[in-house]
């Protein structure tokens, strides 16, 4: 008996192995987060329903964001009806580079990227021209509801171009590359960076086929990187390795996330921050429901983390004491010591 | 933590009260758990008609009593303009119609649906009355008397009594005193009734019973006399017309005792006439009626007591928990995308119409015209509340003509395109497009496909029979469900496509801690 329960299981691990497939008690030990335990345990926890209208829709963030003294970029209009688009003309006229979003849109949806103009002609991030009836088009769906949950009427906002930071010029093909940090209760627990592939057409969703890089806490340096939820080491398409990667303006980046949590209360947040070449680190926006990608992109599994910040005694630290607390404990240096625990 | 132990608890009482009281449906009020037993059950109508003469108008009719081998299941009147009584004459129950004013053709109706059971024995005190030696005017007398002495010679006791007597009748060359008595039967003396008195005149305790042979499709059948013997512990029954003895095979006995069946003031060409079927009833039906009589307050606040076309409603209404619960199922522990929560169960619900294979045809063209047709509209600058309904109208239209088509090539199957829900049908066209647009086509086919297989499967457990009838026998099964649905909105584990998601993950940490062990 004991001879087939041993050929039995070893059958099964090889299977498993063979087609990639994790058992529970793996994921389970490497402190991997699953969907089902961060919407029962964390998102439904800690976010409380009333507060989510206010990162659902990007305008209200962004307001509240200026008035918290948070930077964010600017907003240059705001098409509220479907009968203002008749003044989105005027609006667009003068701009060289927007981006157009709708304010309730969600994972990436709906976002127009214009980099230059071409005479009367509008130049996505792909380098894909536009006409100014396909504009008002887009305009209208947003205003429609087409990218917003259940179909409700949206707002289409307009804001300025963020202009890259070119030091990440050889790590995206176009676009800009943003940077995802998970802030529970207050403290940045895990970051990463998203850049733009020529397969996500420009945009930072790694859903699209982004390049996730996984972020030291402590230092802003890359630990390993994936697309597609598998690693890789180079970019695919400007071929540049991950591995030397650094994000300056480190600890502003941590204390920017680390206040987005006294201007939400929201205990579990997805924030995403850009790099201006001008204005440093800005508030891109805020998500109430942030995914699990960020664990492949580390490489490691985000509960530990989040369970040492429940053990805390004390929680309403001062920004500055909650960013040093993470940069301590979720270092790489440090981490090894937390996976044991 | 209490409120973990609360909801534990409340999933627990679920859980168990929809198993108990399936259970004791089961075992208690006998209904079948699988598969569809069938039972025979009769239903006897009685018409009475007669004509009324313009005045206050009131018939009674004798009603069938509980009797041994026969159980009653449900009587029901019928009368326009008629108030109805039950009436207790003499240890023999009565309906009284009655109405101020008639004229014209009455037609009253008495239905009964009974179950031949044999075994049981309803416990009704059923002793003869007193009775009083009736005497015959002569010649008759004495003919009688020198039967009496003949019949007693050749028999033992009251049973074969009156066997060997109603034999002396029925030779076929009966005996002088016998021959003399049938004089008194052509003067117009009814042959049961000389019969009764003769075996009174021997002092056995005998009556006139009517009955019925429950025969299926039978209309405007006669009631049938028979006599009765008491042999000192029960009742024997005698046929008059062969002297055979014991209760015939399917006899439903309607009156007991000599009184008239039916009573008519006001009326007259009274008659009443008797039409019987048998219908085969699956059992579930006959263990309702019976809990019903027993007063199971379990089905008096059932499904079971609303009208049949609701009951039907119903039927379908209670199979949606079950593709509730696939899609959940799908959803938490297995992670499969779907488009739109639910909309697999109501494309699931139209498959039920269609069946499996033209369904998913059906609903795969349907989309695909849909998506191309989208495509073209997309290229216009449209309001998305109006190109929604252009999409909704255009399902319509596609509808209509995927059924003409179809049958003008005979394919009848493609006629049940009109039971896919077309609203959602133009939503998932739209969020379909929406998705090809954004994610590119592989997204569609993974969340189309998703969809689909969620749908199939859905279908595949609600067309299940024994699934459709445990949810519509047992709607109590509904609250295990709840409580099943209630345990999975707990569940925190992993899913199991993310098994596949994190593998990359562990492989990585697994390498991390072989660097370290090696170090």
């Amino acid at each position: 008996m004991g001879w087939f329960v041993g050929w039995l299981n070893s059958f099964v691990q090889n299977t498993l192995t063979k087609n990639s497939i994790a058992t529970p008690s793996r994921l389970k030990e490497s402190g991997i987060l699953s969907m089902n335990s961060r919407n029962l345990n964390y998102i439904s926890r800690y976010n409380p329903r009333r507060l989510l209208p206010l990162v659902d829709d990007k305008l209200t963030t962004k307001r509240m964001a200026e008035k918290a003294g948070v930077d964010v970029p600017k907003l240059i209009g705001v098409i509220e009806y479907q009968s203002d688009i008749r003044k989105l003309k005027g609006i667009l006229e003068p701009l060289e580079k927007f981006v157009i979003k709708p304010a309730k849109g969600s994972g990436g949806k709906g976002i127009l990227v214009i980099t230059g103009r071409d005479s009367d002609r509008y130049v996505k991030a792909s380098g894909e021209s536009l006409s100014f009836n396909a504009i008002s088009r887009d305009v209208s769906n947003i205003l429609g509801g087409l990218y917003s949950l259940g179909g409700k009427s949206d707002i289409a906002v307009i804001e300025s171009l963020i202009v890259a930071d070119p030091i990440f010029k050889d790590y995206s093909f176009e676009g800009v590359p943003d940077i995802r940090v998970i802030v529970f209760r207050g403290f940045p627990v895990m970051a990463m960076m998203r850049l733009a592939t020529r397969k996500s057409d420009g945009k930072a969703n790694l859903h699209q086929g982004a390049v996730g890089v996984g972020l030291d806490i402590a230092t802003g340096n890359s630990l390993r990187s994936v697309q597609h939820d598998l690693p890789v080491s180079t970019h695919p398409d400007t071929g540049h390795n991950f591995s030397t990667l650094n994000v300056p303006h480190w600890h502003k980046i941590l204390s920017l996330s680390a206040a987005c949590y006294e201007m939400t209360n929201l205990g579990y947040l997805g924030v995403d921050l850009v790099l201006d070449k001008n204005l440093g680190p800005l508030i891109l926006e805020l998500n109430a429901r942030p995914g699990l990608a960020i664990q492949i992109a580390n490489g490691q599994g985000i509960k530990p983390r989040l369970q040492l910040i429940e053990s805390l005694r004390k929680h309403d630290l001062p920004i500055e004491e909650r960013v040093a607390f993470s940069q301590q404990h979720f270092g790489v240096a440090t981490l090894s010591t937390l996976q044991r625990t | 933590m209490k409120g973990r132990f609360q909801l534990g608890l409340m999933v627990a009482v679920l859980i168990v009260a929809g198993l108990g009281l399936t259970l004791y449906k089961h075992f208690a009020l006998g209904f079948p758990l699988l598969g569809k037993d069938i039972s025979t059950v009769w239903s006897v109508e009685a018409w009475v008609s007669f004509k009324a003469q313009g005045e206050a108008a009131q018939a009674s009719l004798t009603l069938p009593d509980q009797q041994s081998d026969v159980r009653i299941l449900d009587e029901s009147f019928a009368s326009p303009g008629y108030g109805i009584n039950q009436t207790n004459d003499g240890g023999q129950r009565r309906a009284v119609w009655s109405t101020r004013k008639a004229d014209g053709r009455q037609d009253l109706f008495y239905k009964v649906k009974l179950r031949l059971e044999p075994g049981i024995s309803p416990s009704v005190n059923d002793q003869p009355e007193p009775f009083i030696a009736p005497v015959l005017p002569e010649p008759y007398q004495t003919a009688a008397t020198s039967l009496l002495n003949q019949v007693t010679d050749r028999s033992a006791d009251p049973v074969s009594f009156a066997g060997t007597m109603i034999n002396q009748f029925n030779a076929k060359e009966p005996d002088q005193n016998a021959n003399m008595l049938l004089g008194m039967v052509e003067e117009g003396v009814r042959l049961p009734d000389l019969l009764v008195n003769l075996l009174h005149m021997g002092n056995i305790p005998a009556r006139i019973v009517r009955g019925l042979h429950l025969e299926d499709g039978r209309r405007r059948q006669p009631i049938v006399d028979m006599i009765e013997v008491y042999d000192g512990t029960q009742w024997q029954l005698f046929d008059p017309k062969t002297g055979k003895a014991g209760n015939p095979d399917a006899f439903f006995l309607w009156q007991r005792g000599a009184k008239s069946l039916l009573d008519v003031m006001g009326g007259v060409n009274s008659d009443v006439k008797f039409s019987i079927i048998s219908q085969n009833v699956p059992t579930r039906e006959l263990a309702l009626t019976q809990a019903t009589q027993d007063g199971a307050a379990l089905i008096d606040f059932s499904i079971y007591s609303l009208p049949l076309e609701v009951q039907n409603a119903f039927k379908i209404i209670l199979l949606i928990p079950i593709g509730v619960l696939t899609v959940l199922f799908m959803r938490i522990v297995v992670g499969l995308r779907t488009s739109g929560t639910f909309m697999p169960v109501l494309i699931a619900m139209a498959f039920l119409q269609t069946q499996l294979i033209p369904g998913l045809v059906i609903f795969i063209s349907l989309v695909s015209i849909g998506l191309w047709i989208r495509s073209f509209l997309s290229q216009q600058n449209m309001l998305l509340v109006a190109r929604l309904g252009a999409v909704i109208i255009v399902v319509i239209l596609i509808m209509a003509a995927m059924s003409i088509l179809s049958w003008k090539l005979g394919i009848t199957q493609a006629l049940t395109v009109t039971f896919f829900p077309m609203i959602i049908l133009a939503w998932t066209i739209e969020r379909m497009s929406i998705l090809w647009e954004e994610e590119g086509p592989k997204d569609v086919f993974k969340e189309g496909g998703g969809s689909l297989l969620v749908a199939t499967m859905s279908y595949l457990l609600m067309s299940n029979p024994i699934v459709e009838q445990l949810t519509f026998n047992f709607p109590e099964l509904m609250l295990t469900l709840l409580g099943i649905v209630l345990l999975l909105g707990q569940y925190t584990g992993y899913r199991l496509l993310e098994l596949k998601r994190f593998y990359p993950l562990v492989h990585s940490v697994d390498s991390v801690h072989s660097v370290h062990s090696e170090k």
